[in-house]
């Protein structure tokens, strides 16, 4: 191949990476993206999952290594990927979730999408912890609500303050069991509202399908009727001949010339094994936060002898993550419910947003309570424990026999559940940095985790479990399971566990405590952005999906006006 | 799939060191036990690095007969066979525990350690092996093991077992064609959801309020493309 110059790398086919694609690839620009995974499509019946039947799979939709949320989850990737190890200090436990494959975790997300609100780019003034953004609601509110539109997102407008209002197309209607935490939540002074999510509703355009309510979106959907990244964005750029897509090929580092300014990235193709250049006048990493931290640490030369970037020693400092806790409860009122098909889509239909706001707590930072339950397609694991709430109607526990028949159908949908998601507090000690001495199956040093929560987040714990047993009960509910703890941390889930890792190469105006300017480049090499969540300066109780991209769409106007200007 | 459009049929055969009953009126239902097999390949969406970890499943052998056989007789007993919509001997039930404990190895001792104490216990009380007792010495021993409040600490391992045998079962079922059909779940095809239906709401005192509605979908409104005022409000 004739060496060609590109106008942008972009490093990861994710939420950033498929966003910059979209913008850049739009704009003219010649474009290489290049993602660690295969290609995937959806709708292509050797990689379909989408409304196939539980046996279908030998074990029926079971989890495995490569697809830790079940078999037909449609997210190739986990927890732990062979041959891509990483290490932890002390005692640290971090779960770090690795996506491979194109449109990478967005194949995989809850499709939850909100709204950063003004609070949210400027906690430091309320609470004198961590640091605002170099930025606020203004300046990214126009780039959201174009993210609405193009995308696609269901929801409200309720005029709450920093739960912002958008473009939002309308919500599906709540199922039986969210009619119960409706009801519930109201009584204990609650709010409750429509989710929020990327699902089309109603037709947004003419390329792609309106939800037909399998419930499946974690499955990807072969009309495009959810959000993923490479369904969405990506296809569309490629048909437009800007995009050359490199998949299978594992970036090791940027490259750099004598001045320290980017001259294109290194990969390894992982199915021939071999090492290849490729040029740019400019690269985007987006490869996630802690993949892009990674990959600017091991861009070593001269110039930049702590890694690109990094001349602040902020790369991989303040990580941090969502905090999570969750409970169910047996609704005695759903017993022998009738049945009908209450797929809707994918996950919930109603969420409470945080609401104590101007309350006088123990921690600082707020959450967010999602809501499951109802009528679910069997796959493994269900009709485990398969008349396990007879104790609570006083009758007995096991058994065999077709009286189990009987039991399968009374107690099938009458779960309720809630799972909580915070706002940790970032700590310049969070961090992930190079293990000195490990290396993956390609020669490249991995990442060492160092991370701990603080007591902000156990206290809030604490609260998630207090509210989730007040609103169970209040919607009818008998508690399953013990509430955990001061020994078991009130069920606070680990760092890195909710996926939303953040922070690593953070934003700001001064160089020394910053990675990146409030466009993502860095203040080190001014044709080296990031796209991915690294340079969020705190997390919010919100997903950053969301985010991700009206910064990514922000990054990708701003680096058009800098090529118009030559200043890249 | 269909009802036992296959048999397999497995008899049994003496197992060394295992003691077979020899006293008269204990001759085995066990004797010819067979259930509708399972495929041994599928097609759903696969890498193939998953392609060559499942056909590497499928090529390993686990139980042993007998442990096959006693596995078939329980999850009989668990869901039987005598039923409109077939039990587990139908779904297939025997194949179906035989991949998943080499998928989640986890469980290979717990079901190999359970059925030996199982036959260790049927001997014991018995003088034979579970499957070659009498059907209602079979019941007995399940009626003993069956329900995890017996407090008797003898009982405890197979408690646990039968527990283990009890969720595979159920599982195994409701995954299937038959046992979606037994449940009666609706779902799984593509439908328009416009809320609770009206008879429901009503069997459970709930209603959707007008306010909420008015942010909801209006099914017949679906396909036409979405536009906004400049504050949000969709106007089509």
């Amino acid at each position: 191949m004739a060496e060609q110059e590109y106008d942008v790398i972009i490093v990861g086919s994710g939420a950033g990476g498929g966003m910059a694609t979209h913008r850049l690839a739009n704009a003219g620009l010649k474009v290489a993206l290049v993602e660690a995974g295969a290609y995937y499509d959806p709708a292509a019946d050797e990689q379909r999952t989408q409304l196939r039947y539980p046996w279908e799979s030998p074990r029926r939709g079971a989890s495995t290594r490569l697809r830790p949320f079940g078999d037909y989850n449609s997210c190739i990737g986990g927890w732990e990927l062979d041959g891509e190890p990483y290490t932890m200090k002390g005692d640290t436990d971090f779960m770090w979730w690795r996506g491979r494959m194109l449109g990478g975790r967005t194949n995989h997300w809850g499709r939850i999408s909100l709204r950063f609100g003004p609070l949210d780019f400027k906690r430091k003034d309320s609470d004198g912890l961590g640091d605002n953004w170099p930025i606020g609601y203004v300046d990214i509110k126009p780039y959201y609500d174009k993210v609405d539109k193009l995308i696609g997102v269901f929801g409200s407008n309720e005029g709450l303050y920093n739960d912002p209002d958008g473009f939002f197309l309308p919500a599906p209607k709540p199922r039986l069991h969210e009619l119960y935490y409706i009801d519930g939540a109201r009584k204990s002074g609650v709010p409750v509202i429509p989710a929020r999510k990327s699902m089309i509703t109603k037709r947004i355009n003419s390329d792609r399908g309106v939800c037909f309510y399998c419930g499946q979106c974690s499955r990807a959907c072969g009309i495009h009727a959810d959000f993923s990244s490479g369904t969405v964005l990506i296809y569309p750029a490629l048909q437009g001949g800007q995009v050359d897509l490199y998949t299978n090929s594992m970036v090791r580092e940027v490259t750099t010339n004598a001045e320290g300014m980017a001259i294109g990235v290194s990969y390894i193709n992982k199915d021939d094994l071999k090492e290849y250049q490729l040029k740019g006048r400019s690269v985007v990493l987006a490869a996630s936060a802690c993949s892009s931290a990674r990959i600017l640490l091991n861009s070593r030369s001269a110039r930049h002898e702590n890694g690109l970037g990094n001349s602040s020693d902020h790369v991989g400092r303040y990580l941090h993550d969502s905090t999570g806790a969750s409970r169910a409860a047996f609704l005695p009122e759903l017993i022998d419910r009738d049945i009908y098909n209450e797929d809707g889509v994918g996950g919930m239909h109603v969420y409470t947003p945080w609401w104590l706001e101007d309350a006088n707590l123990d921690f600082t930072r707020g959450y967010h309570l999602e809501i499951g339950g109802g009528m679910g397609m069997p796959s493994y694991g269900f009709g485990f424990a398969v008349n396990q709430y007879n104790e609570f109607l006083g009758e007995r526990v096991g058994g065999y026999g077709n009286q189990l028949r009987d039991d399968i159908r009374k107690f099938y949908g009458s779960r309720l559940s809630i799972a909580c998601r915070g706002e940790s507090v970032p700590q310049f000690e969070n961090r992930c940095e190079l293990d000195p001495t490990v290396v993956d199956e390609w020669g490249i040093p991995v990442l060492r985790f160092d991370y701990h929560w603080t007591q902000h987040e156990i206290n809030q714990a604490r609260h998630m479990q207090d509210t989730m047993e007040e609103l169970l009960e209040a919607s009818g509910g008998i508690l399953l399971g013990s509430k955990p703890g001061a020994d078991r941390d009130y069920g606070l889930t680990k760092p890195g566990e909710i996926i939303h890792e953040v922070g690593t190469t953070r934003m700001g105006t001064d160089a020394s405590t910053s990675v990146t300017n409030e466009f993502g480049q860095l203040h080190d090499a001014p044709n080296v952005f990031v796209a991915d969540a690294g340079t969020f300066v705190s997390q919010a109780d919100k997903n950053p999906t969301w985010t991700i991209m009206a910064l990514a769409w922000r990054q990708s106007d701003y680096i058009i006006e800098q090529m118009k200007q030559q200043n890249l | 799939m269909d009802r036992r459009e296959t048999l397999k049929s497995l008899f049994l055969a003496p197992l060394a060191g295992s003691v077979i009953a020899t006293s008269a009126g204990t001759a085995s239902a066990a004797a010819n036990v067979a259930w509708t097999p399972l495929p041994t390949s599928y097609s759903y969406g696969r890498t193939e690095v998953e392609k060559r970890y499942d056909a590497r499943l499928f090529a390993e052998t686990y139980f042993r007969e007998h442990e096959l056989i006693t596995i078939a007789v329980l999850c009989d007993i668990i869901l039987p066979s005598e039923h409109p919509n077939g039990g587990a001997l139908d779904a297939g039930l025997p194949d179906f525990v035989e991949f998943m404990v080499k998928d989640r190895d986890q469980y290979k001792l717990p079901v190999r350690g359970g059925i030996a104490w199982l036959d260790s216990y049927a001997i014991d009380k018995y003088g034979a092996d579970f499957i070659n007792v009498s059907e209602s010495q079979r019941l007995n021993i399940c009626d003993a093991i069956a329900y995890p409040d017996n407090p008797d600490p003898e009982l405890q391992p197979g408690i646990s077992f039968f527990t283990v045998m009890r969720n595979f079962t159920m599982t195994g079922y409701y995954t299937t064609e038959l046992g979606l059909k037994d449940l009666g779940y609706q779902g799984n095809s593509p439908g328009v959801w416009d809320g609770v239906p009206n008879s429901v709401l009503q069997k459970h005192g709930k209603h959707y309020d007008a306010d909420w509605l008015s942010k909801c979908v209006d099914q017949s409104r679906r396909e036409i493309i979405a536009e906004w005022d400049e504050d949000g409000n969709l106007i089509t």
